[in-house]
């Protein structure tokens, strides 16, 4: 246990300079701040609506889930995966990494739960800067009703969600970049992938939840099919799929790792 | 207890159909600077990560301090440091930064990575970020990461590469004073053994993943026989007389042949045998190889 919570925590020192630390910062921060600043501007056109606060907040929701579940997000897991792993890769530490007296598990374990935490931490600051931003709009623009409804739990709902969704493509990602030391493949894979899930889970394919790069497009779809939009269930097929893929796909990756000569 | 830091029994390793190290059976022992010598591409730097648990050994061939190393990873690690071919540096952190992610790594307080800035001369590179550093003072950091943890074995892959001479005068030193004073053992590799006859007490010869030699470097300088090297008209003839009267032809070329070296009075005898047989002889000199041929011909044996 020690030896993973040292590992985890040289991850965190090692990459606390790095684009990839920082990105999971700045992306919510700034994709949440571009979706406020719009409403700002076009606030009249908005209040025009006369929409019901829950709609409002629906509205301004959907703004950041929608750039962010279907391209984004996706894209965001790949470039952690690989991140992580380029950093050893890069640098060519792999081998002194293992000459540590740690054992294998927690440094890959560390290395796995670092670039969940990294993707956990982007969505917590979506999940609460859409929130924070939309009672600020309500500061700035007293007109608006934000204040009349209570977002909070469906917000989380959705993140909670989208974060459960993200971890299939985590894992498939994880493997590639720590198979392949270079940028291309890895991306590449996953962009084809991407693409392929975008379309299998927006035509409705009957087993698009079976591809692990469908399901963040399948949770916002899904979501928006469902009957009430406050109430929609959280582990449905493709979730599921999703922790079945990371859970497999985590334990093969100790096995690669295990097997794995550093040359 | 193993009176050796390192032993390996009957050691081969392949990558695949090609094998790489072919019955190795080193034997460092504790308190010793080895040389771990052979040409690029002789198997050093796979010997090296096969110490370290990098590369996996057949089980029962590879013990560190007496312990079997797939059975004792961790427990083995823990009292050695390494440098393995480039240092690995993580070059978006400062010298110092490396240090101390090492640290936490291993445990150590932090304060120990300016210890070992100060003894590899980095003090002043510390808050420099390490992807600016020169070869030379990568090197360094190299040797810094794999001193920090105070390692009763230090295995170093070719640790001089890309110092300059007072960089290499001064590793040198350091590693004499590891030995003497605090009782390390050391194994070192390199491709040049000039470099490491003034240090390692042991010397083993890798060529073609086989032992050629290991012992002392006493031992080694021992294989290092003298010759005589006589200037003579008529070498297929005064070959012909030599031999009949017993002594042996080291080697000959169309001006000189060399015989091994007895005595000064057995080279007086010779050179009264060649006269006598009416041979000129112009010149009679003593020839010692240095340790670098004597380096090139074991391996050029192999």
């Amino acid at each position: 246990m020690r030896s993973l919570y040292i590992s985890i925590y040289s991850e965190f020192y090692k990459s606390k300079k790095t684009l990839a630390f920082w990105a999971s910062i700045l992306l919510p921060l700034i994709i949440c701040s571009l979706i406020t600043f719009g409403f700002y501007s076009s606030s009249e056109k908005i209040l025009n609506l006369h929409q019901p606060p829950m709609i409002l907040w629906l509205r301004y929701i959907g703004a950041a889930l929608g750039v962010m579940g279907i391209l984004i997000l996706p894209f965001y897991v790949i470039f952690m995966a690989f991140s992580v792993n380029n950093i050893e890769h890069k640098n060519d530490t792999w081998k002194s990494l293992f000459a540590q007296p740690l054992n294998k598990f927690s440094i890959y374990a560390a290395k796995y739960i670092f670039a969940i935490i990294l993707i956990f931490l982007s969505l917590f600051l979506f999940c609460s800067l859409t929130f924070a931003f939309g009672h600020l709009l309500q500061l700035l623009v007293p007109k608006f009703n934000f204040n009349q409804y209570d977002p909070s739990m469906i917000l989380i709902k959705f993140y909670v969600k989208l974060f459960l969704s993200s971890l299939g493509i985590l894992s498939i990602q994880f493997i590639l970049s720590l198979l392949w030391g270079d940028f291309l493949k890895p991306m590449g894979i996953g962009f084809v992938g991407t693409i392929m899930g975008i379309i299998a889970g927006n035509v409705g394919w009957k087993y698009a939840y079976l591809i692990p790069y469908s399901h963040p497009s399948l949770v916002l779809s899904g979501s928006k099919a469902a009957a009430n939009p406050l109430n929609f269930p959280i582990f449905t097929p493709e979730i599921y799929s999703s922790l079945i893929y990371a859970s497999i796909l985590f334990i093969l990756g100790y096995f690669i790792v295990m097997k794995k000569s550093i040359k | 207890m193993s009176t050796f830091a390192i032993e390996t029994v009957g050691l081969n390793f392949n990558f695949g159909q090609q094998a790489i190290l072919n019955n190795l059976a080193l034997q460092v022992p504790k308190g010793s600077i080895y040389g771990f010598l052979g040409p690029n591409g002789a198997g050093k730097t796979t010997t090296i990560k096969i110490l370290l648990n990098l590369l996996k050994s057949p089980s029962d061939q590879v013990f560190i301090f007496g312990k079997e190393i797939n059975n004792n990873r961790i427990a083995i690690l823990k009292r050695v440091g390494a440098l393995v071919e480039q240092p690995a540096i993580y070059g978006h952190l400062t010298g110092k930064e490396n240090l101390v992610n090492r640290c936490l790594l291993l445990g150590i307080k932090r304060s120990k990575a300016d210890e070992m800035l100060a003894i590899v001369g980095l003090t002043e590179a510390a808050n420099k970020k390490s992807n600016q550093y020169s070869l030379g003072m990568k090197q360094r950091l190299g040797i810094a990461l794999a001193l920090v943890s105070d390692p009763e074995l230090l295995l170093l892959d070719e640790p001089t590469n890309g110092l300059d001479p007072n960089g290499i005068i001064e590793i040198r030193n350091l590693m004499i004073e590891l030995t003497t004073k605090h009782h390390k053992t050391i194994l070192v590799s390199s491709h040049l053994l000039a470099e490491i006859e003034r240090t390692a007490t042991h010397v083993g010869i890798i060529n073609k993943g086989e032992l050629l030699f290991q012992g002392t470097i006493q031992e080694l300088q021992l294989l290092n026989k003298p010759l005589l090297e006589i200037d003579v008209n008529d070498i297929d003839g005064a070959s012909m007389l030599l031999t009949e009267n017993g002594y042996e032809i080291a080697t000959k070329t169309d001006a000189k042949i060399w015989i091994p070296f007895v005595s000064q009075t057995e080279s007086g005898i010779i050179n009264t045998l060649l006269i006598q047989n009416g041979f000129t002889v112009t010149s009679l000199s003593l020839q010692r190889k240095d340790l670098e041929n004597l380096f090139l011909d074991i391996t050029k044996t192999n």
